[in-house]
């Protein structure tokens, strides 16, 4: 029987470069070894990629994309398919997750230069990847038919006919009909669960087989291939398999706790995963009072909004998205990771985050003339922060690189410190119960608490000097 | 730059501050555990609300489920008469006749808690004063000028609105009782309650389910989290 089983893989290996893939991109794919919490996000985007194809195919098996049973099909789900509320509130929560994650990865980028040189075309199919993610989702959020659904679709497509001259005609035929509508629905469900997946699918392998030509960038920056040993193998490196695996499956652990406190206890997360407005069955008649994307596109939404002209405000909104694919040549500093960049770059990077949260808040708010000027400061902070790049970065003192990895206090070594921080913050204090026996309590403490938020502001400022 | 920061830090204040406003609501006190009154706020529904308003999202089979009673109970208890235990909470009425009558039709309630929050509904259904400008005689302190009667007339009683005059702008201060109903204020309020209840088991009816599952979830997770932790541990000792 074990021979026959030899044979067997022997068989098809000879047929099929399985070893060969598997070392080249697990065994034998060297990663940094000091990889810190920022580079679990790229494996939990593959991961909630999965959970969305898994969740999504379970529901087109009991959801109707017809404008009369779009609503109500939706609603069968959550109440009379098994488990099917589990599974719903999973690919609703996904999408959300999905966004939080793919935010930090890129962030993550930003960070240690994960971008630059030679890094640009991982980059790139990411903003691809990105650019994928928001059609996905917006032809998603069109398919449960709520009157959120359908007038954040009627909004977003209505942007097309700002573009001169074909405008019109262009927003008719993304439609199919002169009103979102049933034709719409039908489109975008086909959008949604064929060819966006497919090219989503494309991109993330291409991603991945362009990342594992070039190597992981690390949070110094610095080319873990310039330090071998005699067999070639980077000194930094370790086999992402089995250290990685193991480690990103606590990553993943960690984060279906917080996903599965969302699902079970919190799936419409105040209104920002699943929008109020959006249990109201959609109602070609009837326009909402206060039209919001979801949390996700906020920012974007807000640029658009700020700028006083339709046309102008649509390039906005694009520029900002394709102002991203050029940073690999905007940035011009000879560093790439944050830790030995200069304070020019991290006064900026520390302005863009404040002016994309803000933005992301403001889309969220009705339009009130306050709020359409702030947005309009956070626009200009958020092209500066672009545009301006190739000169901040250039002029900026670098610090000296080192030769090597540096090691970094773990998670694991600063626990000693955050009770440390708890004991500071709090006082504890012994009485009696009623029962007679000694109890200690906690209790906030006022001065504890203000001179570590003056020890925070100082070090904020130190580091970014 | 620090300057900077304040400076619109003050201005996001601001601005959400200026946005909000509109009619303080009431808080109702949702217990969804509360099965008899689910059981009191379905028959409330049934009597007052699904003349005109369905609730096609749920079926009296379910009810009884969730409710843990028996099916000849609630079909007895609960459901109008002709109604059978696997029907939806359909409406007698026609959308046609109720165009013609209300000029609207009467929306469907299933999800209605889960668009509007219970303390809206709370608020809404005891929100109705006299109006002598309305064809319905009424009108709403949460949903001005909305189309629907005040079907709690006889329970509730009459209330006038007592109007303030505050920058130039006609505003209802309070709603006063002027005629007392059949009810007191207080079994009146524990009336709207129990039909509010009834409305949020209905805009979800898995809630209670799945908030009691989360938890062995959450133990299952925290398990899995700490064995990995090890697991990594384990593989990570020799790397230096």
């Amino acid at each position: 029987m074990k021979q026959r089983l030899n044979q067997c893989s022997e068989w098809f290996l000879e047929r099929f470069p399985l070893s060969d893939l598997w070392n080249e991109h697990m065994a034998h794919y060297y990663a940094p070894k000091n990889f810190n919490i920022w580079y679990f996000f790229g494996s939990l985007a593959l991961f909630v990629l999965v959970n969305q194809f898994i969740t999504g195919i379970l529901l087109t098996m009991n959801y109707k994309p017809d404008a009369k049973l779009a609503f109500d099909s939706v609603e069968y789900i959550m109440r009379d398919v098994q488990w099917g509320w589990l599974v719903r509130y999973m690919h609703s929560t996904g999408a959300s997750a999905f966004f939080i994650v793919v935010y930090l990865h890129m962030f993550r980028g930003l960070l240690y230069g994960s971008f630059k040189q030679p890094r640009e075309l991982i980059w790139i199919f990411g903003m691809l990847i990105f650019v994928c993610l928001m059609a996905e989702a917006f032809m998603g959020y069109l398919l449960p038919w709520g009157q959120m659904s359908y007038w954040g679709a009627q909004v977003i497509i209505s942007l097309f006919s700002a573009i001169p001259v074909i405008g019109d005609e262009l927003s008719l035929w993304v439609r199919g009909d002169y009103v979102v509508s049933d034709a719409t629905l039908n489109r975008f469900f086909a959008f949604h669960v064929i060819a966006v997946p497919l090219v989503l699918l494309i991109l993330v392998f291409l991603h991945i087989v362009a990342l594992h030509e070039v190597g992981s960038n690390n949070p110094d920056g610095i080319e873990i291939k310039e330090n071998t040993n005699w067999q070639g193998r980077p000194l930094d490196g370790i086999p992402f398999h089995p250290y990685y695996t193991v480690k990103d499956i606590v990553g993943v652990g960690v984060f279906m706790f917080f996903f599965a406190v969302v699902i079970f206890y919190m799936p419409e997360m105040g209104g920002f995963f699943l929008e109020h407005a959006n249990f109201i069955p959609a109602d070609p008649l009837k326009t909402p009072e206060h039209i919001a994307p979801v949390w996700y596109f906020t920012p974007f939404y807000a640029i658009l909004r700020a700028v006083p002209d339709k046309f102008a405000g649509v390039i906005a909104m694009g520029g900002a998205i394709v102002v991203l694919f050029i940073l690999p040549w905007l940035d011009r500093s000879p560093v790439k990771s944050i830790r030995y960049r200069g304070g020019m770059f991290k006064k900026a990077l520390l302005l863009f985050v404040i002016s994309f949260i803000g933005l992301g808040y403001l889309g969220t708010q009705p339009a009130t003339p306050v709020a359409t000027n702030i947005a309009r400061i956070f626009t200009a902070v958020y092209f500066g922060f672009f545009l301006l790049m190739p000169l901040y970065t250039r002029w900026e003192k670098t610090k000296q690189l080192p030769e090597r990895l540096t090691e970094q206090r773990t998670l694991e070594d600063r626990i000693p410190d955050a009770i440390a921080l708890f004991d500071e913050v709090t006082i504890a204090e012994q009485s009696t119960n009623a029962a007679g026996a000694t109890v200690t309590q906690r209790r906030p403490n006022p001065a504890g608490i203000k001179a570590v938020l003056f020890r925070f502001v100082k070090n904020l400022k130190e580091s970014l000097d | 730059m620090k300057t900077i920061i304040t400076t619109l830090l003050l201005l996001l204040s601001l601005s959400a501050h200026a946005s909000g406003g509109d009619v303080k609501l009431e808080s109702a006190d949702i217990d969804l555990s509360d099965t008899a009154s689910l059981e009191r706020g379905a028959k409330h529904y049934v009597t007052y609300c699904l003349g005109c308003h369905a609730a096609k999202h749920i079926r009296y089979k379910r009810i009884a489920l969730d409710l843990h009673l028996d099916e000849s109970e609630i079909l007895k208890n609960v459901a109008p008469q002709g109604a059978g235990i696997y029907d939806q909470m359909h409406s007698a009425m026609n959308g046609h006749d109720a165009e013609k009558w209300f000029g609207t039709t009467p929306p469907d309630l299933s999800l209605i808690a889960r668009s509007r929050g219970a303390d809206w509904l709370y608020s809404y259904l005891k929100g109705f004063y006299a109006d002598k400008s309305k064809p319905t005689g009424v009108n709403n302190l949460v949903f001005k000028d909305v189309a629907m009667p005040n079907v709690f007339w006889q329970q509730q009683g009459t209330q006038t609105a007592v109007i303030k005059n505050i920058d130039g702008h006609d505003v209802v201060a309070e709603l006063k009782l002027e005629q007392p109903g059949q009810m007191s204020p207080k079994e009146f309020d524990h009336m709207v309650n129990d039909l509010v209840n009834f409305l949020v088991y209905v805009g979800e009816p898995v809630q209670l389910e799945r908030q009691a599952m989360g938890k062995y979830v959450l133990f299952f997770l925290l398990m899995i989290i700490a064995l990995a932790y090890l697991l990594k541990k384990e593989y990570w000792k020799d790397v230096h």
